[in-house]
């Protein structure tokens, strides 16, 4: 149930930082430890967002693990590397040494993709 | 879970031996049909997700998503905003109201039935005059509960949330203006009986108790595992029932520290009065901490 109330948050948020413009797509982080359906976010959503800006918006919703993720492509960590220490090695995909640590209870708006201003 | 037919679905709903698609039609309010189709993908991080909806009024449609990595956008607008991002605002801000005014605050979370009101009431009673104690109510309707605690002398105000399956912030704000606790006073607000949702929400207290009575399943804390791992104390009640009924109370609290290992376990039964207390010692450790003068501490 309260992921009616969390998505009304959310188009709220997303109206609010588009400024009167339409959105295409929003991305949603939510992690899998942060007590929220995914699937119930969805469906909360098609509801919620008649009448608003987001009213044609496509719903992204990525799942975050908890690890360590690269904060330059966002690649995973390998599992052996999954510890609450750093990783030492450098991202396999992008090479980059930056690594964010997840906690799986994410729940963040991560973008928007908007209509280009006319 | 839908809002309008109560059904669980989608690939985050595990169900024992189910791993595959599945479909599924809503019909709205307005008559409208919504269908449904998910695809378990367990473990993938970024995933594609396609889906249909099948309107059954002329304007059937099929469309289908990319994960956004792959995607070039028209204008793309970084957001990083926290869903509950205003919640946790106004609950900073009742922190600091308590802080400022020396007020513990204490969230009690429990399914309904679990004697959350019993414990408060037995507790209000027997610590009455040591120090001010008030009451926040969280209950869907009736002021039943609110009007209990009255009848003990302490203050107490009753939010009732309607359709709504938890406290927020902003509720125990606008219940804090009415209620208006004296300074250096412990409050203790009754969250919903659910074990769910409420654990999303951050009112801004001091603790997090959960009750649970041995007329439950000792396994909960495995069941829910959110609510016991946001949780500072578990408190086992109705232990005077515990020699008739097969909840066993070492394994409920072995699954607590299982979920949350810094969580601390009592075992009370408010009506016989067994373990109260350690319950009293426990609340007067958090006020004497909280209620220390910061140039005393310092």
């Amino acid at each position: 149930m309260h992921e009616l109330g969390i998505t009304r948050n959310l188009v709220a948020i997303v109206g609010d930082a588009a400024q009167g413009r339409r959105v295409r797509r929003v991305w949603l982080e939510i992690g899998t430890r942060s007590a929220l359906l995914p699937e119930a976010v969805r469906f909360c959503f098609d509801v919620v967002r008649q009448g608003t800006a987001l009213e044609a918006a496509e719903l992204e919703i990525v799942a975050v693990e908890d690890g360590w993720q690269c904060g330059a492509c966002g690649t995973y960590a390998a599992a052996a590397a999954a510890g609450p220490a750093e990783p030492a090695t450098a991202c396999a995909q992008c090479g980059a040494m930056q690594w964010r640590r997840r906690s799986a209870e994410e729940l963040n708006v991560k973008a928007m993709e908007v209509e280009p201003c006319a | 879970m839908c809002v309008t037919c109560g059904c669980s679905s989608g690939a985050d709903v595990r169900v024992e031996g189910d791993a595959g698609e599945h479909e599924h039609e809503h019909v709205l309010t307005d008559g409208s049909r919504v269908r449904h189709r998910h695809t378990a993908d367990a473990g993938a991080h970024a995933h594609g997700h396609a889906h249909d909806h099948d309107h059954a009024q002329a304007d059937a449609h099929r469309h289908s998503h990319a994960a956004y990595r792959n995607d070039a956008p028209a204008e793309l607008v970084a957001l990083e905003a926290a869903l509950l991002d205003k919640n946790q605002r106004i609950a900073e801000r009742n922190r600091g109201w308590f802080a400022g005014r020396g007020v513990v605050a204490l969230n009690l979370m429990s399914s309904p039935g679990s004697g959350k009101t019993t414990l408060l009431v037995r507790t209000l009673r027997d610590l009455a005059g040591e120090f001010p104690m008030c009451v926040v109510e969280g209950d869907q309707e009736t002021s039943a509960d609110a009007d209990r605690i009255r009848e003990t002398g302490a203050p107490a105000i009753q939010i009732n949330t309607g359709a709504g399956c938890h406290l927020e912030a902003d509720m125990l704000e606008r219940a804090l203006q009415r209620l208006a606790p004296a300074t250096g006073s412990l409050l203790f607000v009754e969250n919903v009986g659910n074990l769910v949702c409420p654990s999303l929400f951050d009112l801004g207290e001091r603790a997090r108790v959960v009750v649970l009575s041995v007329t439950e399943g000792d396994d909960k804390p495995l069941k829910y595992p959110h609510m016991f791992r946001r949780a500072d104390l578990m408190i086992t009640t109705k232990m005077d029932l515990a020699p008739h009924v097969a909840f066993d109370v070492d394994r409920a609290e072995r699954h607590a520290r299982a979920v949350n290992p810094q969580i601390r376990c009592l075992r009370v039964s408010s009506t016989r009065g067994d373990g109260l207390d350690q319950w009293y010692g426990w609340l007067r450790a958090l006020r004497t901490i909280a209620t220390v003068p910061r140039t005393a501490a310092a």
